[in-house]
């Protein structure tokens, strides 16, 4: 009896003990989290439902007046068409770039490792500065875009100054900056596949188009569900070109939902109203997230 | 018991000496400073600085760089609200009201009492205060301001067969020389245009010029109403709208505030209006003989006065607001003021900075230098109302959408004013 008893203690203490040391190694990431995320969202999650305080005017519940507040505003309504727009225009068209660039410079090349630190440029320089350099290509008259139209007898055109290139503008920015850093992803994944798979096909006869389309691409399909997440997520958190190019404008034609929320949360002091706006975006956010992962999770192929 | 008597006596001699020392340390200012022309001003401020720190030991000033005003002002605001510490700011002069509804800044009444600084806040050019004064008191001192000058390239009248030393007068007048100016190549393309006025970033500014010229004002007093519908500011935006649409001679769309020097001074454009803020660097920039003139006028001339202010924060403490007042009495000195002008071609705030030895020969030299100044017999406050980022963003959205030839005048200036109403009625 005696004998056992001290056993069975041990055995719950070294439970216990896994069970502290666990929830230890958890904590500090635990801790950031909660204060600069789980709780931020919460917090904003609240104050979405009283209005902003102002000199006089303390804040008030005021129910779901700001969410109607937002059905009624066209600059609402205009920015989320905006960032749908741009993210159906950036996400495929970055993601083909890279897979195009990853299977070009996957092969033998000469001068390989040249175009590939080329590919990957864009990324590793900041956004700021970037968009400085492009905002002198776009600028019309003396800007680079509109001297080569010039070569061809071509007018110059206000291509930030106009609502219908605006958007696209800074389009071709975001796709030509990520779709280096996304080919990164792809050239990994391509290097990971067997050689014996290709030598195989060849013997069966199979042609390199089909040969793509039935085993590579397949094999790709987890580092693309990673890279769409990527792209999208991309897509609504990204807005620093905004800043420099076109300050969302003109007339609102080129904002998107994050940077309306950063103006009418810092530049109108309006706090209340750009929560509201924000639980909107990680709603959208939060659903794209569960759609992406149960509908391509089943046509994710892992080895 | 010896010992630990002793040990007491070096405790107290060692506190009163670290508190001595605390008492006598620096007071430190943290200054937000906004740039919004390009040159060196970062350099002439820093220099300035370094100036006033020699002469005055005890004070210590850092200028943090934060952007364009609109960025300046989030910064600083930011910085309040999280209370880091800001003393003082340059901030956009029109930024009075919200800052006075965030509870934010303290009237220079109460800090410049004596009267020597009574004798100070007086002797600034009256139409720069205009946006300085609220409820009866003083909240902000000019130091970078501005009004909007015409810059004309003298060459390319010349080349046109006009007159260079006449620069348009009337808005018709403007409008048939520019069609003078604009010049086309083989193709039909235009290769420099005739007027460029710039509708990026401070959209509202020349827009208010436009109505002022047209005899209104877009604002009250009080900063609680707005004229945005009114039939002469509907006139004013389709006169803008129609130097590219009816008289060809600006180029469709918005035109960009940042890069709209550089195209002057590539030649891209004949004419252009900008903030007398650029005056230095055009005049460094340019290959060709250039000449400024004030804004031509439709019923009047007029421009709005522009730029920064000096903000001294409610947070600062009765010590850090008597330096932070001595410091600012430094910067708007004539003789500093006089040198910033000359630095950069932002006015000189006072009538004594002119009267200088510097500054005269400096006019006398380049006339130039003085049309701002001579402008502001015409000129008014700059837009400021309760909320000011908002209603602008209203205004500045509505001459966007026109410009780009999406909404008529009338149409996009009602929405404007029907969204500053529903805004403004609480202030009321």
């Amino acid at each position: 009896m005696h004998s056992i008893r001290p056993k069975k203690t041990m055995r719950i203490d070294s439970k216990t003990a896994r069970w502290v040391n666990a929830w230890l190694l958890l904590l500090p990431a635990a801790v950031l989290m909660v204060a600069f995320t789980h709780f931020p969202i919460v917090g904003g999650f609240f104050a979405s439902f009283f209005s902003t305080a102002r000199q006089g005017r303390p804040s008030k519940f005021v129910g779901l007046d700001n969410y109607s507040y937002m059905l009624n505003d066209p600059v609402f309504w205009q920015v989320l068409g905006n960032n749908f727009l741009y993210a159906m225009g950036t996400i495929p068209l970055s993601v083909g770039l890279a897979l195009l660039m990853a299977v070009w410079v996957n092969g033998r090349l000469f001068g390989r490792a040249v175009v590939r630190t080329a590919y990957f440029t864009p990324t590793i320089l900041p956004m700021i500065a970037v968009a400085n350099i492009w905002l002198f290509f776009y600028t019309p008259q003396i800007g680079l875009l509109d001297k080569i139209r010039g070569l061809f007898g071509l007018a110059s055109h206000s291509w930030l100054g106009d609502p219908g290139t605006a958007l696209a503008c800074l389009m071709v920015l975001a796709v030509w900056k990520d779709a280096g850093f996304f080919m990164i992803f792809y050239l990994a994944a391509l290097q990971g596949i067997s050689p014996e798979l290709e030598e195989a096909a060849v013997i069966e006869g199979a042609g390199r188009w089909y040969f793509f389309r039935r085993v590579t691409l397949p094999l790709l399909m987890p580092t693309t569900l990673f890279v769409v997440v990527n792209a999208t997520i991309n897509s609504f958190k990204l807005v620093d070109h905004i800043f420099i190019l076109t300050k969302g404008g003109p007339d609102n034609a080129s904002s998107l939902l994050l940077y309306y929320i950063y103006e009418v949360a810092f530049g109108f002091w309006d706090t209340a109203y750009a929560s509201t706006l924000t639980v909107v975006l990680l709603a959208i956010l939060g659903g794209l997230a569960v759609t992406q992962f149960a509908y391509l999770e089943k046509r994710v192929h892992y080895q | 018991m010896k010992q630990m008597w002793i040990r007491v006596l070096c405790g107290v001699a060692l506190a009163v000496i670290l508190g001595g020392t605390a008492a006598q340390a620096a007071v430190e200012l943290n200054m937000y400073y906004p740039v919004a022309v390009g040159g060196p001003i970062t350099k002439v401020i820093d220099d300035m600085i370094a100036e006033f720190e020699k002469a005055n030991p005890g004070i210590k000033v850092k200028a943090v760089y934060a952007g364009n005003y609109d960025d300046t002002r989030v910064k600083a605001l930011a910085a309040v609200k999280a209370n880091q510490p800001v003393q003082l700011s340059v901030l956009f002069s029109i930024d009075l009201f919200e800052l006075m509804d965030q509870d934010a800044i303290v009237p220079f009444d109460e800090v410049a009492t004596s009267a020597e600084d009574k004798q100070w806040l007086s002797s600034f050019y009256p139409s720069l205060m205009q946006n300085s004064k609220a409820k009866g008191k003083i909240w902000g001192v000019p130091f970078q301001r501005s009004t909007i000058v015409m810059y004309y390239n003298k060459d390319a009248f010349k080349e046109a067969g006009l007159d260079p030393n006449k620069p348009p007068v009337t808005w018709q007048e403007m409008a048939e020389m520019a069609q003078k100016l604009t010049k086309k190549d083989a193709s039909g393309n235009v290769t420099r245009w005739g007027v460029q006025i710039p509708s990026t970033g401070y959209a509202y500014w020349m827009f208010q010029a436009l109505c002022i010229q047209n005899g209104l004002e877009l604002m009250n007093q009080d900063g609680d109403q707005t004229y945005f519908d009114k039939p002469e500011v509907v006139e004013a935006l389709q006169y803008w709208r129609d130097l590219a649409a009816k008289y060809k001679v600006m180029p469709e769309g918005t035109i960009d505030w940042g890069t709209l020097r550089q195209k002057f001074l590539e030649g891209a454009t004949a004419i252009m209006w900008h903030t007398t803020g650029n005056l230095t660097a055009v005049r460094e920039g340019a290959k060709f003989d250039f000449g400024v003139s004030m804004l031509p006028a439709s019923k009047r001339r007029g421009s709005p006065t522009g730029g920064g202010n000096f903000y001294i924060f409610k947070n600062a403490s009765a010590e850090e607001r008597k330096a932070s007042l001595k410091f600012i009495q430094f910067m708007t000195s004539p003789e500093l003021s006089a040198r910033w002008s000359m630095a950069t071609g932002y006015v000189a705030t006072s009538p004594a900075a002119y009267k200088t030895a510097t500054l005269e020969k400096y006019v006398a030299d380049f006339p130039a230098a003085a049309v701002a100044r001579d402008q502001f017999q015409y000129s008014v406050a700059e837009l400021a109302v309760h909320e000011n980022a908002r209603v602008k963003k209203f205004l500045d959205d509505a001459i966007q959408s026109v410009l780009t030839g999406a909404k008529s005048p009338k149409d996009a200036l009602g929405g404007a004013q029907q969204q500053a109403e529903r805004l403004l009625k609480p202030y009321r």
